[in-house]
C-alpha cells in the first residue's frame, strides 16, 4: 500500500516531462492561431525537423568530441532553433502568405499539404526508418519515499523540464515587455487596427511563425535526447496532441497552452500507468472532448463574441 | 536590366536561405556505421537546390510576364439544353469503361468510385453545411468494420450487411454529432479529428472483436444477383455466376462487376445528395453555412440541421466503407488513418466546395495521378503535398466551383437607370 504515493510521484514526474514537450509545441499552434486564426498543421513537422537537425548537429560534433555535454546540448538546441526558424519562415511565406484573407478551409488544406510534403521531404533526405539518438545525457537518480518503490528520475527528463520552464519564463517576459511582444499582442486583439496604428503586421506574423518553430525545435531536440530515437513521422501524432493541448488550454492563450500541455501529459501518463498503455491516446482525446463540452473555449480561453 | 539587378539581392538571400533549409536534410545524411552515427555530406544537392531557387527568384517576373497570357484550361461551357446529352455521354462512357479498359485501369476506376462516394458524403458535411470534419474516416471505418464483423461473427453477406453498415455509421454520426456540434469551426475540426483517432485506436485495441492491428481477413466479395463470382460454388450444390450464365470462368468478371457496383453506389450517392440539396433541408444547410446567426433569428434549429448533415454524411461513408471492405477482402486499422480523412477533405475542397461534379473530377485527379506515378512511389506523397499547396494558391475556389442560381442586373441597364 505504501507504494502508492511514490508510484504516483513517479507518474506525475513522467507526465510533467511529456507535458513540457506538448506545451513547447502547443505554443506555436496557439500563437499562430491567435494572430491569423489558422491551424498550422505543418507545425508538428517543424518539431520533427528540429529533432533531426539536432541529431545532425550532434553527429557533426561527435558524441565523444571532447566538448562538455552542456555545450553540446546547447549547440544542438541553438542550431536546431536557427534552422527550424528558417523553416517556419519559409513555410509561412510559401504556403500561407499567398492565402491570407481567404476562407478558413483554404489555408487548412494548404497546411495539410505542407505537412505531408515536409514528412516526405525528410523521409527522402534522411531515410524513413528509425534513427537512433545517442544517449547524451545518460544516468538517472532515484530516491525512496518511504516504501520499497524507488522513484526513478532520468537526467534527460530533468533537462526537458528545466529547459522548458526557463523558456516559458523567458517567453512570458518577452511577450509582456518587448516591443515585438507588445506588437504581437496588439495583432492578436485586432489585426486591422494594429496595422492602422503603424505596426508592420507582416513582420509580426513572420515573427510568430519563427518563434513558434524555434520552440517546437527545442521540444524536438529534447524529446530526441530523452527517448533516444526518431523517424520522419513522429511529428504528426505529437502535433495533434500539442494542438489538443492548445485547444484544451484555450486556443490563442499562451498560458493556456502551457497548462493544457501539462494537463494532457499528466493525464496521458496516468492513463498509461493505471488503465492501459494502449488506451492513453483514447484518454487524451476523450479528455479533450469532455473539456470542450463543459467549457467550449478551453480552460483559459476567452469566449469569442459572435458578431453579425 | 535594372529590374533584374534589383531582384539580385532578394534572390541571393533566398538562395542562402534554401542552403540552410536543404543542408541538414539532404546535404548531411545521417548514416550508421556500426554503433555510431556519422554524416555523409552530399553538397551537390544543396548547390543545385540553391541554384534553382536563385534562378527562380531572379526570373520570376519574367516568367510571370511570359506566361501571363496562359490560363489554366477550363471546361467548355454547355448550355442547359445540352446538359442531359453531356450527362448521358459521361454515363455511357462510365458504364462502357470496364469492357475496353485493362484490368488495372478498371481496378483504379473502382477505387475512384469509392472516393467519389466518400467525397460526395463529406461534401454534404463540409461543402453544403460548412462543418469542418477532420474525422470523416472514422465513419468510413465504422462501415467497413460493420460488414467485416457481421460476416466474421454472424456470416452475413455483403448485400445483407450493406444497409446496416450505412445505418450504424449514421448512428455513430448522430451520437458523436450530438455533443460536438455545439462547438464552432476549428474546435469542431479538432474534436472530429479526435473522434476519428479514437475510433481507429479502438479498432486497434479491441482485439477480441476487431482482430486488433491484423484486422479481419477473408471477407467474401459481393455476389451478383445472389450468385457468387467464384470458380466453384461456396456451398455444396450452389451455382456460381459463370455456371449460371454458361460463361468461361474469368477473374476479370469479378473486377468488372465490382466496378459496376461501385459505379452504381456512387451514382446513388450522387442522386440522393443532388436531391437533398434541393429539398428544404438542403436549403437549410446552405443557409446555415452562409450565416448561422441569421438562421437562428429566422427560427431555424441549427442543431437539428447540423445533425442531419452530419448523420447523412456518415451514412454514405458507411456504405463506402462496407464496399471497400468487400472489395479488399480484408480490413485493418491501417486503412483508416488521418491521411485518409485529409485525402477525402482535399477531394471536396479541390473539387470546389459544395460542387458535386467538382468532387467527382477531383476524386479522379487525386486518385488516378498517384496511381500513374507508382514508379516514382518515393516522390508520390511529396508531390501530393506540394500539389495541395499549389492548388490552394492558384485555384482556391476548386476545379469546378459551384455556380449559384442568381439574378444579375444587366449592367448597362443599371448604369442607365442610375444616370437617369
Amino acid at each position: 500500500m505504501s507504494d502508492l504515493l511514490p508510484q504516483l510521484v513517479q507518474q506525475l514526474f513522467n507526465g510533467l516531462s511529456l507535458g513540457a514537450i506538448y506545451a513547447l509545441i502547443a505554443i506555436g499552434y496557439t500563437m499562430v492561431y491567435g494572430i491569423i486564426g489558422m491551424i498550422n498543421f505543418a507545425h508538428g513537422e517543424i518539431y520533427m525537423i528540429g529533432a533531426y537537425v539536432g541529431l545532425v548537429t550532434l553527429s557533426a560534433i561527435g558524441v565523444q568530441g571532447g566538448l562538455p555535454i552542456g555545450i553540446v546540448v546547447l549547440l544542438m538546441l541553438l542550431v536546431a532553433a536557427l534552422v527550424t526558424g528558417f523553416y517556419g519562415y519559409a513555410v509561412d511565406q510559401l504556403a500561407y502568405k499567398p492565402l491570407r484573407g481567404s476562407p478558413r478551409l483554404i489555408p487548412l488544406i494548404s497546411a495539410i499539404g505542407m505537412s505531408i510534403f515536409l514528412q516526405n521531404w525528410v523521409a527522402l533526405g534522411q531515410g524513413a526508418r528509425d534513427m537512433a539518438v545517442p544517449a547524451l545525457v545518460p544516468g538517472a537518480f532515484s530516491f525512496r519515499l518511504g516504501g520499497d518503490f524507488e522513484v526513478f528520475v532520468p537526467y534527460a527528463r530533468v533537462l526537458v523540464i528545466v529547459v522548458t520552464v526557463a523558456l516559458m519564463a523567458a517567453l512570458t517576459l518577452y511577450i509582456r515587455h518587448s516591443r515585438m511582444g507588445r506588437a504581437s499582442r496588439a495583432c492578436s486583439q485586432d489585426m486591422h487596427m494594429a496595422n492602422l496604428l503603424g505596426i508592420d503586421t507582416n513582420r509580426v506574423i513572420s515573427f510568430t511563425f519563427v518563434l513558434g518553430a524555434m520552440l517546437a525545435a527545442v521540444g524536438g531536440v529534447l524529446i530526441a535526447l530523452a527517448v533516444g530515437k526518431l523517424n520522419p513521422f513522429i511529428g504528426f501524432i505529437a502535433g495533434i496532441k500539442a494542438f489538443t493541448a492548445a485547444v484544451l488550454g484555450g486556443i490563442g492563450s499562451i498560458p493556456g497552452a502551457m497548462l493544457g500541455g501539462v494537463i494532457l501529459g499528466v493525464a496521458e501518463t496516468l492513463a498509461a500507468a493505471y488503465i492501459s498503455s494502449e488506451y492513453k491516446d483514447i484518454v487524451a482525446f476523450t479528455l479533450l472532448v469532455l473539456i470542450l463540452l463543459v467549457r467550449p473555449t478551453g480552460l483559459l480561453g476567452k469566449p469569442e463574441v459572435e458578431k453579425v | 536590366m535594372s529590374a533584374l539587378r534589383a531582384r539580385l539581392g532578394p534572390a541571393l538571400i533566398a538562395a542562402l536561405m534554401s542552403v540552410v533549409l536543404i543542408a541538414p536534410i539532404f546535404g548531411l545524411k545521417l548514416q550508421r556505421v556500426g554503433a555510431r552515427t556519422v554524416l555523409a555530406p552530399h553538397w551537390d544537392f544543396v548547390l543545385w537546390g540553391a541554384l534553382a531557387v536563385f534562378a527562380w527568384q531572379l526570373l520570376r517576373p519574367a516568367a510571370a510576364l511570359a506566361t501571363g497570357g496562359l490560363r489554366l484550361p477550363t471546361l467548355p461551357e454547355f448550355s442547359a439544353r445540352r446538359h442531359p446529352l453531356v450527362l448521358a455521354l459521361i454515363l455511357l462512357l462510365a458504364f462502357a469503361w470496364p469492357f475496353f479498359a485493362g484490368r488495372s485501369a478498371v481496378d483504379i476506376a473502382t477505387l475512384v468510385m469509392i472516393y467519389v462516394m466518400l467525397g460526395l458524403g463529406l461534401n454534404i458535411v463540409v461543402g453544403f453545411a460548412g462543418l469542418l470534419d477532420l474525422g470523416f474516416v472514422g465513419f468510413y471505418a465504422t462501415g467497413a468494420y460493420t460488414f467485416a464483423m457481421l460476416y466474421h461473427w454472424a456470416g452475413w453477406s455483403f448485400w445483407e450487411a450493406l444497409p446496416l453498415a450505412g445505418a450504424i455509421s449514421a448512428f455513430f454520426g448522430f451520437i458523436l454529432g450530438f455533443p460536438v456540434l455545439r462547438l464552432r469551426g476549428d474546435y469542431l475540426a479538432i474534436v472530429t479529428l479526435g473522434f476519428g483517432e479514437i475510433i481507429r485506436l479502438l479498432l486497434v485495441n479491441l482485439t477480441d472483436w476487431t482482430g486488433g492491428p491484423d484486422g479481419i481477413s477473408g471477407l467474401p466479395k459481393p455476389t451478383v444477383l445472389g450468385l457468387p463470382m467464384t470458380r466453384s460454388p461456396l456451398v455444396e450444390g450452389g451455382t456460381t455466376f459463370h455456371q449460371f450464365f454458361g460463361l468461361e470462368f474469368d477473374t476479370m468478371h469479378m473486377v468488372i462487376a465490382l466496378y459496376l457496383m461501385a459505379l452504381l453506389l456512387a451514382l446513388i450517392t450522387l442522386l440522393v445528395s443532388n436531391r437533398l440539396i434541393r429539398m428544404p433541408i438542403g436549403r437549410a444547410w446552405e443557409a446555415l453555412r452562409e450565416d448561422e446567426i441569421a438562421c437562428r433569428s429566422l427560427g431555424m434549429n441549427p442543431m437539428r440541421i447540423k445533425l442531419s448533415a452530419f448523420t447523412l454524411g456518415a451514412m454514405f461513408a458507411g456504405f463506402g466503407g462496407a464496399f471497400f471492405a468487400a472489395r479488399q477482402g480484408i480490413v485493418n486499422p491501417e486503412s483508416f488513418t488521418f491521411i485518409e480523412s485529409a485525402l477525402i477533405l482535399s477531394i471536396v475542397v479541390l473539387g470546389g466546395m459544395g460542387s458535386q461534379l467538382g468532387v467527382i473530377l477531383a476524386a479522379i485527379v487525386l486518385i488516378v495521378l498517384p496511381e500513374l506515378a507508382r514508379e516514382f512511389s518515393e516522390y508520390r506523397m511529396l508531390v501530393f503535398g506540394l500539389v495541395l499547396v499549389l492548388m490552394m494558391i492558384w485555384r482556391p475556389q476548386g476545379l469546378l466551383p459551384v455556380k449559384r442560381r442568381h439574378v444579375q442586373v444587366d449592367e448597362g441597364a443599371a448604369r442607365e437607370g442610375a444616370a437617369r
